[in-house]
Parts: C-alpha cells; sequence; structure tokens
C-alpha cells in the first residue's frame, strides 16, 4: 500500500495497540489533534482517553509517568513533540529509564518507546530542529533507533515497542510526507539493530540516517551519473551500530563517507569512522571522510540550507577519497 | 496573605458598564479618558500588527506566527503597568508587550521569518526575545529579580506565559525559589484556555490561580478582557515587588481567538461556540464601549488611531517584505563570545563551498 511515513506509524500504533492491551500512547496534543504532525491521528477516537492520552504540557512529567507505568507492566509509547523539547524529560531518561534494568540486577524492565521527531529542514523555528541523537546514544541502557522510509516506519516501530528496553524512535520529520510502498502484513525483514544496505556500489561506500538518507540517495544518483557507483548504507540503528554491514561494504570499496545532519564534533560519524578504521585498516585506501552540520546552534530557517549536508556536499566528500 | 480570590477582579463590564470595586479601581484612579484612549489606541494598534503579521505569514513572507488575537487586554494592561527599568521575560506570543515595551515595529518579525534567532535589543527596551521552550523564563525572571534586589535596586521583574506553561518542573520550580528568596517577580499567566489542543482541565483541576498558594505566594485572578481590571492588579504586584514585599501571581482569564500559531487548525479541538461566547467579551469593544459610554470617544480620534493602525502595519509588512536573507557565514558568529579555532575553520570551509559554487 502506498503510505507516507506519518501513516505508516499511524498504522504500527495501531496494530501494536490491537495486539497488545498494554500499549498506552502519552503526549501532548497527541489525542484530538492526532499530534502536530498527525501521527496519532484517529487513535484517541479509537481507543479511548486512557490509551491515547493528552498529558499536561511537561515532558519530565510525561516521561516519568510512563516509567512508572512500565514498570507496573504497560508498554508505554511516549511523544516528545519536537526533539528540541526532549530536554526537561533528560533526566528521567538517562537517570532513571536507562538504568533501571541494571540498578535491579535485570529483575526490573523499562519497556519505553521515546518518539521524537528531529532534525531541520522544514523551514520552523529555534529548538524544532534539533539533532540530539548523541546524547541518548552515549547513554548505556538506551537502543536509539531512526527509521528513515515508511516501510522501516512501520516496521521498527513495532520493533520498538514490542522490545524490553526503553528506545529512543528519531523520526525524521522531514520525511513524514515521504511516500512508498508498505507491506503492513508482513514481518520485519531485519533485526532492529541492523544497517540496511539501499543501493550496491564498488567505488566507495556512504553511510546516513534518518532525513539524509535520501540526501545520499540522491548523491550516489549523480555520482552513477558521472561513472562512480557508490554503496549507500542507512544506518537505522544508532546505538547499537551494525559495523558488520558497515565493514563488509568498506572491505569492497576502500573509501567511506559518513553523513548526517547532526554537528559534525563528537557526532556519531566519529564512532563510526574509529569503529570502521579499526576493522578495515589494510582495506581502507583513504581516509573516513564525515559529512554534517556544522558546529553551530541549528541556524535559522533561512539558512538551513547551507548547514544541512546536501548532495553537493556528499558528492566534495566523496571526490576527496576517490583522489586519495 | 492575600485573601483568597474567588472571582476574576473586573473593572469594566462587557458592555462597557463600570464595576464598582473600590478596592481595584483606586489603582486606576488616576486612569483619566486621555490615559484610556491610550490603551485603546495600543490595543487596536497591536491588533492591527497581528492580523498584519498573520497576513504575511498566509502570503510566504512569515515562516510562522503566533497570534495574540483576544489577549490584547491582558498584554496591553500589564504592559503599561511596567516602569521602563523593570525587566520582561515573556514567552513567544507578547508582541503586545513588545510593542508596549517600544520595540520598533520594523524588528517584530525577524525570528518568524527565519532569519535570525531574535527580534530586538533586549537590554535596549528590557525585555527578553522570544523563549520557545514552555516554561523556563519563570526560572530566569526570578534569578534577575533576585539579582537585582541582591544590587539594591528598585525594580520588578515580569514572567509572562501560558495556562501550559504551568505544567512545567520549570515552573513549579521557579514559585518555590521566588518565594523563598522573596524575589521581586510579578509571575503573569495569559489563561487563554489552551494550550495547542489541551483545555487547561488538562492542565489542572483548580484554578492556577491556587497554584502559587501551596509556595505562599499571593495570586490573584482578573478579567484578562479587561485592560483597566489587568492595569491594577498588575500595579499592585509591580508595586508589592519593588518595595520589597516578594513575588505575586496573577492569572489573566483570557481567550486565545486565533489558532495556536499559524500552522495550527483550532477546529479540530474546538467548537465555533467556544470561540463565539468569548468573541461578545473582546477586549477592545469594551474600552470602545466604555468610552463611548462616557463621552470620550470621538469619531476623530477613532480614525485617528484607525490611521495610526494602518501606517505601523505598513511599516511591519515593508520591513519584513525587505528583510535580506542572512550571510550564510554570519552563521559562525556569536555562537561563542570568544571565537575558537572550530568557528574559524568551518567559516571558511562554508566560504570556500560557497566560492565553489559561485564558479561553477
Ligand atoms: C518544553 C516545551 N514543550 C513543548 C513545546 C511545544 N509547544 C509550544 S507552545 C505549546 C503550548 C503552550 O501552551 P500555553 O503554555 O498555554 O501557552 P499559549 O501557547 O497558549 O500562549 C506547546 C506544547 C514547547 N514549546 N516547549
Amino acid at each position: 500500500m502506498i503510505t507516507t511515513f506519518a501513516a505508516a506509524l499511524n498504522v504500527g500504533l495501531r496494530r501494536a495497540m490491537e495486539d497488545d492491551a498494554k500499549v498506552v500512547l502519552l503526549g501532548e496534543d497527541i489525542g484530538r489533534l492526532g499530534g502536530v504532525f498527525r501521527v496519532t491521528d484517529t487513535l484517541q477516537k479509537d481507543f479511548g482517553e486512557h490509551r491515547v492520552i493528552d498529558t499536561p504540557l511537561a515532558e519530565s512529567g510525561i516521561v516519568g509517568t510512563a516509567f512508572g507505568m512500565a514498570l507496573r507492566g504497560y508498554r508505554p509509547v511516549v511523544e516528545i513533540q519536537f526533539d528540541g523539547f526532549v530536554y526537561p524529560a533528560f533526566d528521567q531518561i538517562v537517570s532513571q529509564v536507562a538504568k533501571i534494568h541494571n540498578r535491579t540486577a535485570g529483575k526490573v524492565k523499562a519497556p519505553l518507546t521515546i518518539r521524537i521527531p528531529f532534525g531541520g529542514g522544514i523551514g520552523a523555528v529555534e529548538h524544532h530542529s534539533e539533532s540530539p541523537e548523541v546524547y541518548f546514544a552515549h547513554t548505556a541502557g538506551l537502543r536509539v533507533v531512526s527509521p528513515s522510509t515508511p516501510a522501516d516506519a512501520y516496521s521498527m516501530i513495532r520493533q520498538a515497542i514490542s522490545l524490553d528496553d526503553p528506545v529512543i524512535f528519531f523520526e525524521p520529520k522531514r520525511r513524514y510526507w515521504d511516500k512508498a510502498d508498505v507491506d503492513f502484513e508482513g514481518e520485519p525483514d531485519l533485526p532492529l539493530h541492523k544497517a540496511r544496505v539501499r543501493t550496491r556500489g564498488a567505488d566507495a561506500t556512504v553511510v546516513a540516517y534518518g532525513g539524509t538518507v535520501a540526501t545520499a540517495l540522491t548523491a550516489a544518483k549523480i555520482a552513477a551519473e558521472e561513472g562512480h557507483s557508490l554503496e549507500v548504507i542507512d544506518l537505522r540503528s544508532l546505538s547499537p551500530i551494525d559495523v558488520d554491514t558497515i565493514a563488509e561494504s568498506v572491505d569492497k570499496t576502500g573509501r567511506l563517507v559518513i553523513v548526517h545532519e547532526a554537528p559534525v564534533f563528537a557526532g556519531l560519524g566519529a564512532e563510526i569512522a574509529a569503529r570502521v578504521t579499526e576493522r578495515c585498516f589494510y582495506h581502507l585506501e583513504a581516509p573516513v571522510l564525515r559529512v554534517g552540520g556544522y558546529d553551530i546552534p541549528y541556524p535559522p530557517a533561512k539558512l538551513e540550507k547551507h548547514h544541512l549536508p546536501d548532495p553537493d556536499r556528499i558528492l566534495a566528500a566523496v571526490d576527496r577519497c576517490l583522489a586519495a | 496573605m492575600s485573601q483568597q480570590q474567588t472571582y476574576p477582579v473586573q473593572l469594566v463590564q462587557p458592555d462597557g458598564r463600570r464595576v464598582l470595586d473600590k478596592e481595584h479601581g483606586a489603582l486606576v484612579a488616576d486612569v483619566d479618558a486621555g490615559r484610556l484612549r491610550q490603551l485603546y489606541r495600543d490595543m487596536v494598534i497591536t491588533r492591527r500588527i497581528d492580523v498584519e503579521a498573520t497576513a504575511l505569514q498566509r502570503q510566504g513572507q512569515l515562516g510562522l506566527w503566533p497570534p495574540l488575537l483576544g489577549q490584547e487586554a491582558a498584554q496591553v494592561g500589564s504592559a503599561h503597568a511596567l516602569h521602563p527599568d523593570d525587566y520582561v521575560f515573556c514567552s513567544y506570543r507578547e508582541t503586545a508587550v513588545a510593542y508596549c515595551r517600544g520595540v520598533p515595529p520594523e524588528q517584530l518579525t525577524a525570528l518568524w521569518r527565519g532569519v535570525s534567532h531574535h527580534c530586538w535589543d533586549p537590554d535596549e527596551v528590557k525585555m527578553t526575545n522570544a523563549n520557545i521552550v514552555v516554561g523556563s523564563q519563570g526560572l530566569h525572571a526570578t534569578g534577575y529579580a533576585f539579582a537585582a534586589h541582591l544590587d539594591g535596586a528598585d525594580i520588578a521583574t515580569i514572567a509572562y506565559f501560558g495556562d501550559g506553561a504551568t505544567s512545567q518542573g520549570d515552573l513549579a520550580e521557579a514559585l518555590g525559589f521566588a518565594a523563598a528568596w522573596s524575589a521581586p517577580v510579578v509571575f503573569f499567566c495569559q489563561n487563554n484556555q489552551w494550550a495547542i489542543s489541551e483545555p487547561v482541565s488538562v492542565q489542572s483541576h483548580v484554578p492556577l490561580v491556587r497554584r502559587a498558594d501551596g509556595y505562599g505566594i499571593p495570586g490573584v485572578q482578573v478579567d484578562g478582557n479587561d485592560v483597566l481590571a489587568v492595569l491594577a492588579v498588575t500595579r499592585r504586584a509591580v508595586e508589592r515587588a519593588r518595595t520589597g514585599a516578594g513575588p505575586t501571581f496573577i492569572e489573566a482569564m483570557t481567550y486565545r481567538m486565533g489558532p495556536h500559531t499559524t500552522a495550527d487548525d483550532p477546529t479540530r479541538y474546538r467548537t465555533a461556540a467556544d470561540t463565539e461566547f468569548w468573541a461578545q467579551r473582546d477586549p477592545i469593544e469594551r474600552v470602545r464601549l466604555l468610552l463611548d459610554r462616557e463621552g470620550d470617544l470621538s469619531p476623530e480620534f477613532v480614525q485617528q488611531v484607525t490611521g495610526e493602525a494602518d501606517e505601523v502595519a505598513r511599516r511591519l509588512r515593508t520591513a519584513t517584505i525587505e528583510m535580506p536573507d542572512p550571510d550564510p557565514v554570519r552563521m559562525f558568529d556569536n555562537v561563542y563570545a570568544t571565537e575558537h579555532p572550530l568557528m574559524t575553520e568551518e567559516r571558511q570551509q562554508l566560504s570556500a563551498h560557497l566560492a565553489e559554487g559561485a564558479q561553477s
């Protein structure tokens, strides 16, 4: 079925709620409004106000109470309205949610899914275009994932909800309106922690995730016209990272460019680069390069096109590796 | 501690008749016809600014706009109670407060056009730029007020926030700090009944003003569509703060007539009847009726104010449309007060990239 990214998530949430009465949704404006991106549209009408819960405007409260519900056997799915508003909940997420399993010697689980629309590209105001993924990836006890296609949005939200660990689920908001064919009947074709090879290529590997995967694919198309074949990998899981899939590709191509829109400094690209360098040292023909956002607060909307990696900047990096 | 207020303070009824309330009336006894016309004028102009900005958004000149339509009395009334040296901590909807603080209309839209993260120089008008993270400014106002107190300055601060914001931990913490420090801060809640799609009942099962009680802070609920009543209670709160008597919490009962922002669709969550009820309590119409009733409103004056409002709107429009896109390399400016090598390096990278693009 041809569906948007947002609608695919909506179906995923609906199916999860149908399958398990313990799945509840919490967030601001997720009920009658259906969320500001309409991801939860119609769910409150169909499941009632006790399963699709419009909460007070308090992120620490949302995550903290969802955590409490999880302790009682529920499987809460939290919506944080925008990336920039997860910080009030940061303490609950990193101090409580992430650590409970370890702190209780495995007795207590926190099967929470925290959905966060993230990243830029929609011309928003301050605090609405952030990429906070590394703060969470850096915290042991959390799984961090980000689908980039409607099909993965559907399968990964289902997997995230059924996982017994807390999952930070980053939704690239500029992809909400992307459309693609989604098989709502099939089982997920990949485990949640695996990366997906999106295009096969021999000259260089490009790893991206979230909003920049589509950008990397565009770059690969342009490269193909210029006679270079790029292997594009959609990382999907940001913690843990599927180093095997990337290393296998780099062993073949000898070149790696990592793309993300988060600031490059101390970003996920650094982690990938270090691990791949360790694993593929003798296969690498060029230094691993990173293309990302600048190390600045997300700029005003009129400048975001300069901040976000575009095909041009990706291709410039590819050219640099190919020249090495 | 103040007496528990059981009804909102009101000095003018929706039909323009005065309410006999000696206690609060005395606080605005100096407001003569001339001063009342000034309040009327500022409300008309700020509504005109708001309508113009909304139109500019619809025409693609602004990325977003948060309308204040319906909240003019709460904003203009409270802003008129402030001294020029008091400091305002706002959220994102306080356009009328900004106008009353002396922000030129030309400077109201940069943030919403996406050319800058700020609109005006905060220290010039003693008012912060928009705070988008809901509720955090309550703490800032408290800290600033306490610091001013330590400095021996006789000023007040005021924190503007919405009904939804009262659910944030930051605001609870702000009330606790303000009380403990007896900080000269006024908490001004514009209860416009909605936090995007959520009615105030999602935030609280008691009147918001009662939150203050638990912290030992006096609270007062005021008819937020009555500019005189808002002026009166805010004056008293500011005076309390300035004279060292500590914080006050004001809940101004008002209504957001438009959408939350231009990206919002209120028909999904509220009824036309609800909006109609509040339309009957329009804050500008109320002052017009009062002035009219008391023989202080001439057609010439109304016309003059309309003319002024049109002129302000014209300035806003021209300035907005003419705002150029910023130079991309300016992204690296002001990230740090003291530039460091990474910024220098990335600025050079972007410059080089742009130059390459210009060549090809
Ligand atoms: C911490 C935080 N969470 C969520 C948001 C998203 N958001 C922006 S405005 C808003 C509603 C605010 O309602 P209220 O405090 O009543 O103020 P109003 O907009 O009605 O003036 C929400 C949920 C935000 N800006 N900040």
